[in-house]
């Protein structure tokens, strides 16, 4: 495997992001029309992490997520159709509308999980991770974490236990500077937390989280360094969330002065930047235009798919027979 | 049948499956060269090696969610957690992963994982060593919770356990593990999860017990019985699911009932017991449902203290006499 993403690769990156805003774009006309339920967490801005990193996975790899994962799921091949439904509530969603948009799995894909428990997600991956060696399979496994997240005492026990028995886990830490409200250097001592691999005796790498394709470069270098069975990476990708906590985020914490500059390196159009470069304006044009199509009939049909019927889980039962 | 001791038999269960299924492997603190706080993995590295059986740094609440998504992608982990008062450092993977996403993700995973731990007082460990806890765990969904007594349930109930598509929590106590008993031999001797056992029948008063309680109600039987008093002892064996079928036969045999377990009687697998047998055989009682369990305070170290907040046979028979009024 080689640690650049060919001009294909590129393209389709570029694809997924752009269907990821679109995805966002939506949902968030929606909260406002009224027809959604429960709070959304939207991923503007961060796009070029999910996207870019399960880029340079494969599908056997197995990826997690955070309450804020929809361009996780893009980026691991899920079908925007089916995401919608969970997210709307139907019975084609990927988990029968049980789920809601936090915690959509999809084992055909390897994305074993959106997950709404900060933290979470570390030791998912890592046990995955152990299963992985323990069956000596070509896999490796990710789990896309925030700021917050690296501050729960389960990161620290799930990096020290990676770090020792070598697991072919990447660790990618999706700075987006705030824990819900709380900015990023209220919560830690120290402004670079990849710096922390060291202490568990894996290489600590940071990246701009912004721009696509250095995402790729080193999740890809990550991976490779997994499947040689030299363990885990701490990958930090500097990014900035866009859209708020969630839709019932009420804000006055982000300033326009603090935002201001990410607004300028807004990944999409870093990416149509570098990519202008090589296949031309007119190219770009087309591929934002199929991708904004792409998500706008998916919508028409997720909306139009049925609601689930309610049923009694038998396998959670206190019983061992039924009881009238 | 081979006459074996409790811990024995756990580790005849996980050796056999062990040499059945490569799939299944074992972590835990103190479990691998030291073989186990109480033997049960003894001679298991030398074995199976130090892949499958896996001394782990401490770090319980990490182990439990790795085990659970260890589970979902294609093994069959056992996890050992030494002492059942350290179980709320497991809780949000059982609790908020495990429950939730064997519903969530019902049609793509099964999570065939075993928590083994033990609980229970009587040996002078103090507050932090000798709690049951039960209640905390099968108050949970989706989350199988068993307790043998005998060293033959302890082999068949562990070995379904580990067969089992759904996460299984065994709850040993450490008063247990020399206790020694005829096993069935036999790699395919299970006992199903989800059956209770009829120790002694009897037809006056049903003994509800869980786990060591269930020696105790046996003593106490005997104990009424010199007053003339036949009662029935049912060993649940399985916490979760509960065998509600065995429980509405006795009591519509006996029309009376104790409920006996070792954790708090606050809102504890007692007052469950409780209330599942107000649910469904009210009208078989002929008086309310007697509970002997722990005293709602932190377990004492000093031998009469912790005796004194011990459920025993004299608490239970006397119980029994009062419903029997």
């Amino acid at each position: 495997m080689k640690n650049a993403p060919s001009i294909e690769e590129q393209k389709e990156i570029h694809y997924k992001m752009v269907l990821t805003r679109r995805l966002e774009e939506t949902l968030g006309d929606l909260v406002k029309a009224g027809k959604t339920r429960g709070p959304l967490h939207r991923c503007d801005g961060q796009e070029a992490v999910g996207v870019a990193a399960c880029a340079a996975l494969t599908i056997k790899d197995y990826a997690c997520t955070t309450h804020r994962g929809h361009h996780v799921y893009i980026g691991k091949g899920m079908d925007p159709r089916r995401i919608i439904a969970e997210i709307m509530g139907r019975e084609t969603g990927y988990c029968k509308g049980r789920g809601g948009h936090m915690l959509l799995g999809d084992v055909s894909t390897g994305m074993l999980g959106g997950n709404a428990i900060v933290g979470a997600g570390i030791p998912a991956a890592t046990g995955m991770a152990m299963s992985i060696q323990l069956l000596k399979q070509d896999r490796v496994a990710m789990a896309v974490f925030g700021d917050g997240a690296a501050q729960t005492g389960i990161c620290h026990e799930s990096m020290n236990i990676a770090g020792l028995w070598k697991l072919p886990v990447i660790f990618l830490l999706e700075n987006n500077q705030y824990g819900l409200t709380v900015r990023q250097e209220v919560q830690s001592p120290i402004p670079d937390l990849y710096t922390r691999a060291a202490g568990y005796g894996m290489p600590g790498e940071v990246v701009d989280g912004n721009d696509a394709v250095a995402v790729y470069r080193v999740v890809a270098k990550a991976a490779e360094r997994a499947r040689r069975g030299e363990g885990p990476t701490l990958i930090e990708a500097k990014t900035y969330r866009m859209a708020g906590f969630s839709t019932s985020d009420m804000g006055g914490y982000q300033t326009e002065e603090e935002m201001k500059p990410w607004l300028k390196r807004d990944p999409i159009k870093l990416s149509a930047a570098v990519l202008a470069k090589l296949i031309g304006k007119d190219e770009i044009t087309e591929i934002d235009k199929a991708a904004t199509e792409e998500m706008k009939q998916a919508f028409e049909v997720a909306l139009a798919d049925p609601l689930p019927k309610f049923e009694i889980h038998a396998p959670s039962s206190a019983y061992s027979e039924a009881t009238q | 049948m081979t006459m074996m001791r409790y811990a024995e038999a756990l580790n005849a269960a996980l050796r056999e499956e062990m040499q059945r299924d490569p799939a299944v492997f074992m972590f835990g603190e103190d479990i691998g060269r030291y073989g186990g706080v109480f033997k049960v993995s003894k001679g298991l590295m030398d074995e199976f090696g130090e892949e499958r059986i896996r001394d782990t740094p401490i770090s319980e609440q990490s182990m439990t969610a790795m085990a659970v998504s260890a589970a979902m992608t294609g093994t069959r982990p056992i996890l050992e957690i030494m002492f059942a008062d350290f179980m709320p450092l497991t809780l949000d993977a059982l609790v908020n992963q495990a429950s939730v996403f064997s519903y969530l993700w019902e049609d793509q995973v099964e999570i065939p994982f075993v928590l083994r731990t033990q609980g229970g007082g009587g040996a002078g460990t103090g507050a932090q060593h000798a709690k049951t806890l039960d209640a905390l765990v099968a108050h949970v969904p989706g989350i199988k919770v068993v307790a043998p007594v005998t060293p033959a349930d302890a082999k068949g109930l562990l070995k379904s356990a580990i067969r089992d598509s759904q996460p299984v929590v065994i709850l040993e106590h450490k008063l247990l593990y020399n206790m020694r008993g005829e096993v069935p031999d036999g790699v395919d001797e299970l006992v199903p999860i989800g059956k209770a056992k009829i120790v002694k029948p009897g037809n006056d008063i049903t003994i509800l017990a869980t786990s060591k309680m269930v020696l105790e109600a046996e003593a106490a039987a005997k104990q009424l019985e010199k007053d003339g008093i036949d009662a029935e002892v049912i060993d649940l064996r399985s916490l979760r699911p509960l065998d509600i079928g065995a429980i509405k036969t006795s009591v519509a045999k006996t029309n009376h009932a104790v409920v006996v377990n070792e954790g708090w009687t606050f809102g504890g697998y007692s007052a469950e017991l409780s209330a599942t047998i107000m649910d469904h055989c009210f009208d078989d009682l002929d008086a309310p449902v007697e509970r002997v369990a722990m005293p709602d305070m932190a377990v004492p170290y000093s031998e009469p203290l912790e005796l004194a907040v011990l459920p025993n046979a004299e608490k239970i028979a006397a119980a029994a006499r009062r419903a029997l009024v």
